[in-house]
């Protein structure tokens, strides 16, 4: 067993863990998703066809869509979410609906690009008020 | 993050739950994106339709609705982005009664908190364009990226949380580009062709979005050579930040903050990128289907404006849809009303085609329009739209307003 510090900027939302599913490609819930059904549904996207349900989910970028402030928010609601989401910068919209959704969300990784550091099934305890992620991993 | 007397007694409470809450928010956002305060803005723009909010979402609306009236009403002049339903022919698209019931829930409570239901993503063109330096609160990409850009106002992308809360305090966290050194460009492109249609201005913004990438780059073009319009500059902002998250860019000689180069960055330092002819042709050349048949073409995203309203009655008339082919033109209910004036409804409905007004088509339940409605292949001029179609599970062919006009006519894509 190996554990790895990553240090990040302050984020939001609780503290949480769970299983990681990472890409270096970048992220919208309106442009990626079929959120009923919890997959990614654009053909171009990485991980097309890929649950995100209950997730730590690590992506470059957010991209377009003020509308996903919103669905942040409602995915939660129904239990078809990621528990985290991790970028190595994310725009202001993801972190808006962070905040409103109270789901835990960070950027900004001190040791370089965070889809790297991180890999598919690591299992991670992401700490947003201590800007703090920890990997641990088999 | 420092706050004044009044933000403080907001966030104690003292002005209502609606307001606390704001607040709260403003300071979990702020603290994110290390905002020292906020700072006051003159109007906002609200990007709430009922596909993105969900019942959740409108539950979350309704509660402050609820609240005595000096508890949930904004403070500053607030409207709407578009609507996911057009309450006359929701039918017609086979949109559903309970979409229609959520959308009349969310009316409802935007219009208990003082919001103007004015429907639109094309604010700019039709209700109270900006002025240069004015601090804002505006949702909806394609509006801030103009606004921005083209008008020289201040705002982020602002998601329909931090709207509202902008909305009900009068202020928002100053962060991002609301400072002054990150409207400075960081990317340079040249452009090295003359874009004529609106759909190569869209392209081009796409090309510029997707190298671009980032909310935090700001890219300048140089070698524009054709004056762009507003038309021109709304297709290009909205599919730039649709490809590449990008909330502002610059235009030497044509936008208020780059009279010159020199104004925006140091040339010795940032190196141009070239965009040629050969970029512009295979932007295109990724979204196929020539000779298949088309299902649905859609002109939306942004909302048309009245010129291109006009465009559309001239290309149409005398002229029949296919049988198998539907027409949708969006657009904005003040441009609606004009074009209705004008006789332009009238004719571009003469072909079998159908005007919506206050919405926009991917934030109508795109996904159950198409299968409600057998739809699969969709043609478009809108860059933005072809981006976005493809999640919904459609397939998108883009081209100029004239190929989809006569796509539609001829039944497939020509």
């Amino acid at each position: 067993m190996e554990t790895i510090e990553l240090e990040c900027h302050v984020g939001v939302g609780p503290v949480v863990s769970g299983e990681a599913l990472v890409t270096d490609d970048n992220f919208s819930a309106r442009y990626d998703l079929d959120r009923i059904a919890g997959i990614f549904s654009r053909p171009q996207h990485k991980l097309a066809g890929q649950s995100y349900v209950d997730k730590i989910m690590v992506f470059n970028t957010a991209k377009g869509g003020v509308a996903s402030a919103w669905m942040l928010h409602e995915m939660k609601s129904r239990g078809v979410a990621p528990k985290a989401i991790l970028f190595n910068n994310v725009n202001p919209i993801l972190a808006q609906g962070a905040a409103l959704a109270d789901m835990a969300m960070c950027d900004r990784f001190g040791d370089g690009d965070v889809t790297r550091l991180i890999r598919t099934g690591d299992q991670l305890v992401v700490q947003p008020e201590l800007g703090l992620v920890t990997i641990t991993r088999s | 993050m420092k706050l004044n007397q009044e933000e403080k007694a907001m966030l104690n409470g003292e002005l209502g739950e609606p307001r606390r809450w704001a607040i709260e928010h403003m300071i979990r956002v702020g603290r994110f994106f290390d905002a020292p305060d906020l700072v006051p803005v003159t109007q906002a723009h609200i990007m709430a339709d009922t596909e993105s909010l969900g019942e959740a979402g409108v539950e979350f609306l309704e509660d402050i609705a609820a609240r005595p009236r000096d508890e949930r009403q904004v403070r500053i002049p607030m409207i709407t982005d578009p609507r996911g339903i057009d309450f006359c022919h929701y039918k017609r698209l086979r949109q559903t009664e309970w979409m229609a019931s959520l959308e009349q829930r969310a009316i409802d409570a935007f219009e208990a908190m003082g919001i103007l239901m004015t429907n639109t993503c094309i604010n700019y063109q039709t209700i109270m364009p900006p002025v240069r330096g004015e601090h804002l609160a505006f949702g909806d990409t394609g509006v801030v990226i103009y606004c921005n850009s083209v008008l020289g106002a201040y705002s982020n992308f602002e998601g329909g949380p931090s709207s509202l809360a902008a909305g009900l305090t009068g202020r928002t966290p100053r962060y991002g580009l609301h400072l002054d050194h990150n409207r400075m460009a960081t990317r340079r492109f040249r452009v090295d062709f003359k874009p004529q249609h609106l759909s190569d201005w869209g392209a081009l913004g796409g090309i510029i979005g997707a190298r671009a990438g980032s909310y935090w780059e700001v890219p300048v073009l140089e070698g524009i050579e054709s004056q762009p319009g507003s038309d021109e500059m709304k297709h290009m902002g909205a599919a730039m930040a649709s490809f590449g998250s990008v909330p502002l860019f610059h235009v030497v000689g044509v936008t208020p903050e780059a009279a010159t180069l020199e104004a925006v960055c140091d040339p010795a330092l940032l190196d141009a990128e070239t965009i040629a002819g050969a970029d512009l042709e295979n932007f295109f050349a990724r979204y196929g289907g020539k000779g298949e048949k088309v299902d649905v073409v859609v002109f939306s995203a942004p909302q048309l404006s009245l010129l291109e309203m006009q465009s559309l009655a001239e290309l149409l008339d005398d002229r029949k849809l296919h049988e198998d082919t539907s027409l949708l033109a969006v657009t904005s209910p003040v441009v609606a009303a004009d074009a209705r004036r004008l006789g332009l409804v009238e004719r571009i409905e003469a072909s079998g085609a159908l005007v919506l007004e206050g919405m926009c088509f991917y934030q109508s339940y795109a996904r159950e329009m198409a299968e409600a409605n057998g739809w699969k292949r969709l043609m478009t001029n809108s860059v933005k739209l072809a981006n976005i179609i493809g999640g919904y599970g459609y397939e998108p062919s883009l081209s100029n307003m004239e190929n989809c006009v006569a796509s539609a006519i001829a039944g497939e894509i020509v």
